[in-house]
C-alpha cells in the first residue's frame, strides 16, 4: 500500500537570530548561537530541514540567589557566590548560552548600582566565551539604570537585554539599537500581547533579527498547559505568515519549575512525591521537553543534570533520519 | 470524518414522506448531521447507506478500552492535532512494564507498589493504569507464571507483550473475563495473532517501522474480524517517533481508516529513568495512546501523571473549586481568615499548606472565574469588591470573633481598597507564596 503522507507547506518561517559576536564580528565571544529559521512545526524533518537546534541556556545570578531550592544550592556549591566562577561552571556543564539575572541587591544586601552591574557583566564575559543574556531585576527604573550602562560598556557583543515589557521597552530597545545588542520581550501568555509588543519594538526601528520573545510559561503542574498552547499557537501563526509572531521563543522552565513546592521542599511532603532531588530534576526536564515539543528555541534551565538530559532529547529530536 | 447534511441527504430516499417527523429529507439530514436524531428514525434508508453512514460517524481514532479485573482504561477518540483547537479527549494510559525473566519477587514487589501508587494533585487522585508483561523468556510456562504473578498482585488492566502467539495464548489463560491488549502482530505472525485476538476477544497491538506496513497489517487483521487495534510504530529515537506519531494522527484525522487507532509508546530504555521521564513527556505531548514505563519510582510517575493531567485539561475551562468558605483543621471563631481564588491549583497550594501545618484557619475562596491570584487580579476578577462580596455572601462575619483577613502577598495593593469595603475588618497582607504561610501564621498571627 502506498500512503500519501500529509505534509504541511507553510508560507511563513521563523526569523533567524544570532546571539553573541566573535572578535571578527565586533565582540569578544568565542562562540555564537544561532536560533530560529524553522519552516515547519518542531522537528517535522520530513517536511523541511530544521536549520538550528533548540538551545539550552543556564540561568545564573549576580549574587547568591535568595530562595533557590536547597537541591540547587547543594549541586552548585560555592560558585553561587562568584558570578565569574558560576558562569564557567555553566559552560563546563554544557550550557550553550548564559542568562545572567540581576537581583535588587548585591551580596552585602546593598542596592545594586550601575557600576556593580557593569563590572559583573564584564567579569562574566571574561570568564566565559558563551553569548550572554542579561536581565534586570524587573523594576523599570532599576532595569533602565543598569541596562543602559551595560549596553554601552559592551557595545558590539550582541548581548540579549531584557526584560522588555509593554511598560518599559523603550529605553532598553534604544540602548540595544545604539550598541548592537538584542532584546528579549516578555508578555503574559497571550498571542496578541506578544504580537503587540513586537510591533511596538520594531516600530522603534529595531530589526526583527534582534528580537527574541518570551511568551511566559508555567511549570509542570502550575499552568504549563497554558504556556504550551500559547507557544503552539504562536508558532502556527508564524508559519502561517504573521510577521510579528515570527520570532524565536525563549522560555524559563528552570525558573518556573524550581519555584514549585515539588522542587523546593524536601520534608513533610507526601511519600508519593518520591526522592526530592530527582523529583526536582524531573520537574524541570519534563517541563523543558514539553515546551521544546511546543516550539521553544531556547530553554533556560537551572540544574546541570537537567541540562544533560534535555540535551540528549534535543540530540534525538534533531536526528533527521529518513522515516 | 463526519458527513455534512448535504452528503447525508444524497443517501436518503428524498421522498419527503415525513415519517421521520420532519417535513423533508433535507431537514432530517441536517438534524442527523448535527447528531440530534437517530438514523433509525427514517424507515427507508437502504442497508448500503446505513453502513456508509455508520462508518462516517465512527470516530477517526477508534476508542480502545482495556479491562482488568476491576479497572479499565480507555484511549482514542481524539479529534484534533493541537489541544487549543478542542481539548484532547482521553488521557493516555500510563503502564509499567515487567519482564517474565525478572525474579518473581521483583515482579510482585514492583506491581504491588505501582498498583498502590496514588498521588493527590489539586484534589485529583492520580494513579497508574496497568502493566505490560513482556514474554522475554520466549517460554510459555515462564510467561504464564509471570502473568499470574502480576495478576495476583494487581487488578489493573494488562498488556501481554511478545511475538510468539503460543506464548501469549498461554499467558491469556490466567486472565478470565478481562480484555487485555496483546502485542504484537507483525508481518510474520499477524495471522496467528489475529486469530488469537479474535478468539480471546482482546485488543491487538500491531507493530511495524513504516506507515505502509502498519496500514497493510491493520487491513489484513481487520479482514480477519479483529476491530480493536493499537498501533506500535517502531521507529528508533524521538525524532522518528515524533514523525510517525504525527503522521498517524494526521492521517487518522483525515479519516484514513487503516491508521485510525490509538498508538502505544515504550518509554523505558534499559533502566534509565532519567531518559524515561523525557521520553514519556514527549509521548504524552505528541499523541501516544498508551505510554509504557520500565521504571516505577514515585518521583518519575508523579511528574508523568501530572503532565498527562495538564496536557489533557480542557483549554476552555480551568480546573476550579467551588467558591465557598472552607474550614481547615477545625477552625474556631478566633482563628484567622485567609482569602484566595477558586483556581484549583491556587486553592490546593494554599489549603494543603495550611492543612499540613495543623494550624486552623477559615479559607475564603472568592469566585475569580477559576483564575490564579495574579491572573485574576490582572483580569479584574479578584479585587476588593469581589473579596468583600465573598466575605459577605459566605457569612464570614458571623463565624468569627476576630475580624482579621489575610490577603495573598501578591495582591498587597488591594489592602487599602479592601479596608474601605470592609470597614470593621483588619486587613493583613500575607506572604507571597503559600509555602511560607505556616511560618507566617505561627509568627504573625498568633
Ligand atoms: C497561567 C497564567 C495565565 C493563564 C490563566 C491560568 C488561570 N486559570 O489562572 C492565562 C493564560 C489564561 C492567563 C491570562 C492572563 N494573564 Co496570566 N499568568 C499565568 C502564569 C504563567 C501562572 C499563574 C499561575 O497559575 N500560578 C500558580 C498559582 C498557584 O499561583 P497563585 O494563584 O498566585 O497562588 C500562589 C500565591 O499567590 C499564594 N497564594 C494564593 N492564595 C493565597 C492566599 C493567601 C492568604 C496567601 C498568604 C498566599 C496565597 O500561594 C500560591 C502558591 O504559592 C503567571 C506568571 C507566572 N509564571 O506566575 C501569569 C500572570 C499571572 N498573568 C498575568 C497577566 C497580566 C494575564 C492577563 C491579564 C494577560 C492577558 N493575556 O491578557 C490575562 C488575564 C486573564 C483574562 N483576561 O482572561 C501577569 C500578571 C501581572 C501582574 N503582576 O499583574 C502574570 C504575573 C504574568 C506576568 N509576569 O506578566 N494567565
Ligand atoms: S422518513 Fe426518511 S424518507 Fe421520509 S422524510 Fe424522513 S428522511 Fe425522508
Amino acid at each position: 500500500m502506498s500512503i500519501e503522507i500529509p505534509k504541511d507547506k507553510w508560507p511563513g518561517a521563523v526569523q533567524t537570530v544570532t546571539l553573541g559576536a566573535t572578535a571578527e564580528q565586533g565582540g569578544t565571544r568565542t562562540k555564537v548561537v544561532t536560533i530560529g529559521g524553522e519552516q515547519t512545526l518542531p522537528f517535522m524533518h520530513f517536511e523541511s530541514e530544521t536549520p538550528n537546534r533548540p538551545v539550552i541556556a543556564m540561568e545564573m545570578s549576580s549574587s547568591r540567589p535568595g530562595g533557590w531550592s536547597q537541591v540547587l544550592q547543594d549541586t552548585w556549591g560555592d560558585v553561587l557566590d562568584d558570578p565569574a566562577k558560576w558562569a564557567q561552571a555553566c559552560e563546563q556543564a554544557g550550557a550553550e548560552l548564559i542568562v545572567l539575572m540581576f537581583g535588587l541587591t548585591d551580596a552585602d544586601d546593598n542596592p545594586i548600582t550601575p557600576d556593580f552591574a557593569v563590572q559583573t557583566v564584564k567579569a562574566v564575559l571574561e570568564a566565559t566565551g558563551l553569548p550572554l543574556v542579561v536581565l534586570g531585576p524587573g523594576q523599570v527604573d532599576i532595569d533602565n539604570a543598569i541596562l543602559v550602562p551595560i549596553a554601552d560598556a559592551t557595545k558590539g557583543e550582541r548581548l540579549v537585554l531584557g526584560l522588555c515589557e509593554e511598560g518599559n521597552y523603550r529605553t532598553i530597545v534604544a540602548a540595544a539599537m545604539a550598541n548592537d545588542h538584542l532584546v528579549l520581550g516578555r508578555t503574559p501568555m497571550d498571542v496578541n500581547l506578544a504580537k503587540q509588543l513586537n510591533i511596538l519594538m520594531t516600530d522603534m526601528g529595531l530589526p526583527r533579527d534582534r528580537i527574541i520573545m518570551d511568551p511566559t510559561t508555567g511549570a509542570l503542574g502550575y499552568g504549563i498547559e497554558y504556556g504550551y498552547s500559547v507557544m503552539e499557537r504562536l508558532r502556527l501563526a508564524a508559519l502561517q505568515g504573521d510577521a510579528m509572531t515570527q520570532l524565536p521563543l525563549m522560555v524559563n522552565p528552570g525558573f518556573e519549575s524550581w519555584k514549585t513546592k515539588e522542587s523546593k521542599v524536601g520534608e513533610g511532603v507526601p511519600d508519593a512525591w518520591g526522592d526530592w532531588a530527582e523529583r526536582g530534576v524531573h520537574w524541570e526536564t519534563v517541563t523543558a521537553v514539553s515546551l521544546i515539543e511546543a516550539g521553544a528555541d531556547v530553554v533556560v534551565l537551572r540544574h546541570p543534570d537537567s541540562l544533560t538530559r534535555v540535551k540528549e532529547s534535543i540530540d534525538e529530536l534533531m536526528a533527521a533520519e529518513p522515516v | 470524518m463526519a458527513l455534512s447534511g448535504i452528503q447525508i441527504y444524497k443517501m436518503l430516499p428524498q421522498t419527503n414522506c415525513k415519517e421521520c417527523g420532519f417535513p423533508t429529507c433535507l431537514a432530517f439530514s441536517m438534524k442527523l448531521a448535527a447528531k440530534q436524531v437517530e438514523l433509525g428514525d427514517c424507515p427507508y434508508v437502504t442497508d448500503e447507506s446505513k453502513q456508509q453512514l455508520a462508518e462516517s460517524s465512527a470516530p477517526p481514532i477508534r476508542l480502545i478500552t482495556l479491562k482488568g479485573k476491576d479497572a479499565e482504561v480507555a484511549v482514542g477518540n481524539e479529534v484534533v492535532l493541537f489541544r487549543h483547537e478542542k481539548k484532547f479527549v482521553n488521557r493516555p494510559g500510563v503502564l509499567i512494564r515487567v519482564a517474565d525473566t525478572d525474579e518473581k519477587e521483583t515482579i510482585t514487589a514492583k506491581v504491588e507498589a505501582a498498583t498502590a501508587y496514588i498521588v493527590d494533585y489539586v484534589g485529583l487522585d492520580l494513579k497508574l493504569d496497568g502493566f505490560a508483561v513482556e514474554a522475554a523468556s520466549g517460554d510459555a510456562a515462564t510467561f504464564t507464571a509471570a502473568v499470574d504473578a502480576v495478576r495476583k498482585s494487581s487488578n489493573l488492566p494488562l498488556i501481554l507483550v511478545g511475538n510468539d502467539p503460543a506464548v501469549i495464548e498461554a499467558g491469556l489463560t490466567v486472565l478470565d473475563g478481562e480484555k487485555p491488549l496483546i502485542m504484537g502482530a507483525n508481518a510474520e505472525n499477524w495471522e496467528a495473532m489475529a486469530d488469537l485476538a479474535k478468539k480471546a476477544e482482546t485488543a491487538l497491538g500491531v507493530e511495524a517501522g513504516t506507515l505502509e506496513e502498519l496500514a497493510e497489517l491493520t487491513e489484513k487483521i481487520q479482514g480477519k474480524g479483529v476491530e480493536d487495534m493499537v498501533l506500535h510504530p517502531t521507529g528508533q529515537g524521538m525524532s522518528s517517533s515524533l514523525a510517525l506519531q504525527t503522521q498517524i494522527r494526521r492521517l487518522a484525522l483525515k479519516n484514513f481508516r487503516p491508521l485510525g487507532y490509538p498508538t502505544i509508546a515504550f518509554a523505558g530504555s534499559g533502566g534509565n529513568p532519567a531518559k524515561e521521564a523525557t521520553l514519556a513527556a514527549h509521548s504524552i505531548c505528541k499523541y501516544a495512546g498508551f505510554v509504557v514505563l520500565d521504571t516505577f519510582s514515585p518521583e518519575l510517575v508523579y511528574s508523568v501523571l501530572v503532565l498527562r493531567e495538564n496536557i489533557f485539561t480542557d483549554p476552555q475551562k480551568p480546573i476550579q473549586v467551588l467558591p465557598a468558605i472552607y474550614e481547615i483543621n477545625d477552625p474556631k471563631p478566633d482563628d484567622p481568615v485567609l482569602v484566595t481564588t477558586n483556581f484549583s491549583i491556587t486553592y490546593f497550594s494554599v489549603a494543603n499548606e495550611v492543612e499540613g501545618s495543623g494550624l486552623p484557619a477559615w479559607l475564603v475562596v472568592a469566585d475569580a472565574e477559576g483564575m490564579s491570584v495574579l491572573t485574576a487580579w490582572a483580569a479584574g476578577k479578584f479585587d476588593a469588591e469581589s473579596i468583600a462580596k465573598a466575605v459577605k455572601q459566605f457569612g464570614v462575619g458571623d463565624k468569627v470573633s476576630k475580624k482579621v483577613i489575610v490577603l495573598p502577598g501578591h495582591v498587597a495593593v488591594l489592602s487599602g481598597e479592601l479596608e474601605e469595603e470592609l470597614p470593621d475588618w483588619e486587613i493583613r497582607v500575607g506572604p507571597r507564596e503559600a509555602v511560607d504561610l505556616p511560618g507566617y501564621m505561627k509568627s504573625a498571627l498568633t
